[in-house]
């Protein structure tokens, strides 16, 4: 069970002048539960990439099979590929046309047909995943924080039980605390069974979380690996508006002098291993286990 | 799934050619004093010079005649309904009658000739649209109502507010468009169930639309606050517009074609029945 593309092929305004290329022969997969995800420059193409995910944009060439199904103009089971994959739009909250949060979460669930006692169930098990109050329930969407909105968008896509969530720039327009708790909503999400695909242009966090990542240069898939491979990889050729983390450049200059560690954004493995190697012991404080979740910028608070 | 795209109606189109070099003033009058010359065409060999005229346009303004035809698409909904009103409406000899429906001669002759006129307007004021830029569109507005301007008319406030529409239909576009796809993958359906149903079930649709049309309304107006705009102002220009003698050749030349056309059409033509 996965979502997988190959040579995946998209233009905008195909057949006009101001045609743009927006994919070239793109591959890659998501397998159920793994976390994905896919980095690059805007206008790099990821965000095409995401909307053929669920099956939004149908594929000019290549092809894109999910669950088995391969998407087709005109075919009869496109609804159904869109309730397995959830997207989460750019600024998701800008899509809000409720009185409530709870008739906003409910949109989707409703449309897929339930009803009753199953569609308030089903709000309030999206409520709590995403870790909204009950009672903010009630309140109307557009009063809420920043923070808070964008968690009723979340709620909104999961109420429909999707087995994959795509999001589109998840924490753009946040705070870092936004940022923060979301990445932990997220992680969080995963650990209940969700895939995640998450597009980012922030190398940092794609880094600390993933499975795997597809890095996007001008329509073009330029490498897909695991974390360590893909630092790896970006060390050799860099991508232009991709920042390497200091934290993984940091790492990079110790194993080019010698010092074996894992190329790594992760603060607290660093000092380990540079200990190790040193007599005395540095004095630093391996932050407490919430700790895990870096805020994004490679500082680690609790 | 197919979602907006491809409307061509009135969009710019950036190019180096004789039209677009031509003073946007020049383009507007010349524009109504063509609509004015369509509207006194009635023959079949008339709207066959409009035709090369078209195509003439097309070569001077290097926009391929296929997407001159293309922008006039949205439109053509309203030419058949104004055809088929003709046909059927019209009083006069009887050709051949389906059930209540009577076609008549004069019927047939009047659809042909609201058809094609309709069909050449859209199409000359895209052409216009096509060629100027809506900066010197409005620019060009502007200058044409500023005589109206010592009696009170706002001509520069509505110039401003033209560009600022005119800019944002694209925009609004996209927006419409992300709006669309967000709620379509929250699985909304906009095609099914009957006439109600799918009128309500363009609300989430609309409701986040104004709200962001407002939002953008209300950033707009503080930027231009900011660079202290005010309404009514005098304002001076970077590219002040300059009528130039080709301008004066284009309204000259085109005033002759249609007093051809309108000469044509009275004499030779006086006795053809289409």
């Amino acid at each position: 069970m996965s979502v997988v593309i190959e040579c995946l092929s998209y233009s905008y305004n195909l057949g006009t002048p101001a045609i743009v290329t927006a994919l070239s022969d793109v591959s890659v997969s998501v397998e159920r539960g793994e976390w994905v995800s896919i980095v690059g420059h805007t206008g790099s193409g990821k965000s095409t990439l995401a909307q053929h995910m669920n099956a939004l944009l149908i594929p000019q060439s290549g092809r894109v099979e999910i669950d088995g199904t391969e998407v087709k103009p005109k075919a009869k089971g496109l609804r159904d590929l869109r309730r397995k994959v959830g997207l989460v739009f750019q600024y998701p909250e800008q899509q809000f046309f409720a009185e409530t949060a709870r008739e906003e979460i409910a949109f989707a669930p409703h449309n897929w047909g339930l009803r009753g006692q199953d569609l308030d169930r089903r709000v309030a098990d999206a409520a709590s995943a995403v870790g909204l109050d009950a009672a903010l329930l009630e309140s109307n969407p557009f009063s809420l924080s920043g923070g808070q909105q964008r968690r009723v968008a979340i709620a909104s896509v999961i109420a429909a039980k999707p087995d994959y969530l795509v999001l589109d720039e998840p924490t753009a327009g946040l705070d870092a605390t936004g940022i923060r708790e979301l990445t932990h909503l997220l992680s969080e999400l995963k650990r209940d069974g969700l895939a995640i695909v998450q597009v980012t242009h922030d190398l940092q966090s794609a880094l600390d979380r993933s499975d795997r990542l597809l890095v996007m240069e001008n329509g073009v898939g330029v490498t897909v690996g695991g974390a360590e491979d893909v630092a790896a990889f970006l060390l050799r050729n860099p991508v232009r508006g991709l920042v390497i983390p200091p934290l993984v450049q940091f790492s990079a200059g110790l194993r080019a002098r010698g010092i074996e560690i894992p190329l790594t954004g992760d603060l607290d493995t660093i000092v380990r291993k540079v200990e190790e190697r040193s007599a005395t012991p540095l004095k630093y404080e391996p932050a407490n286990g919430a700790c895990a979740a870096s805020d994004g910028q490679g500082r680690c608070s609790s | 799934m197919q979602f907006l795209s491809g409307i061509s109606l009135g969009q710019f189109i950036p190019g180096e050619s004789f039209l677009h070099g031509l003073d946007p003033r020049c383009k507007i009058i010349s524009t109504f004093i063509l609509l004015s010359g369509l509207f006194m065409a009635s023959k079949a060999p008339d709207f066959a010079l409009w035709a090369i005229f078209l195509v003439c346009l097309s070569a001077m303004s290097r926009i391929p005649l296929g997407t001159i035809l293309k922008s006039a698409r949205p439109v053509l909904f309203l030419v058949a309904i104004t055809v088929l009103l003709n046909i059927f409406w019209t009083p006069g000899r009887e050709v051949f009658r389906a059930g209540f429906l009577r076609v008549t001669a004069e019927g047939l002759v009047m659809a042909f000739e609201m058809g094609m006129r309709l069909f050449f307007l859209v199409s000359f004021a895209s052409m216009l649209m096509m060629t100027t830029s809506p900066m010197a569109f409005s620019d060009g507005l502007e200058r044409l109502f500023s005589p109206l301007a010592k009696v009170g008319f706002p001509a520069s406030e509505m110039a401003v507010m033209m560009t600022i529409a005119l800019r944002f239909i694209p925009t609004l576009f996209e927006e419409t468009d992300r709006i669309l796809k967000a709620q379509v993958s929250r699985g909304a359906d906009f095609d099914s169930g009957g006439l109600l149903k799918r009128a309500r079930s363009f609300i989430p649709v609309l409701v986040p639309l104004f709200i962001l049309v407002f939002k953008r309304a209300e950033n707009l107006a503080i930027a231009m606050e900011s660079r202290c705009y005010v309404p009514g102002a005098r304002r001076t220009r970077l590219n002040p517009l300059a009528w130039g003698r080709r301008d004066t050749g284009a309204v000259s030349g085109l005033v002759a074609f249609i007093s051809l056309v309108v000469l044509l059409d009275r004499t030779f033509l006086r006795h053809f029945s289409l």
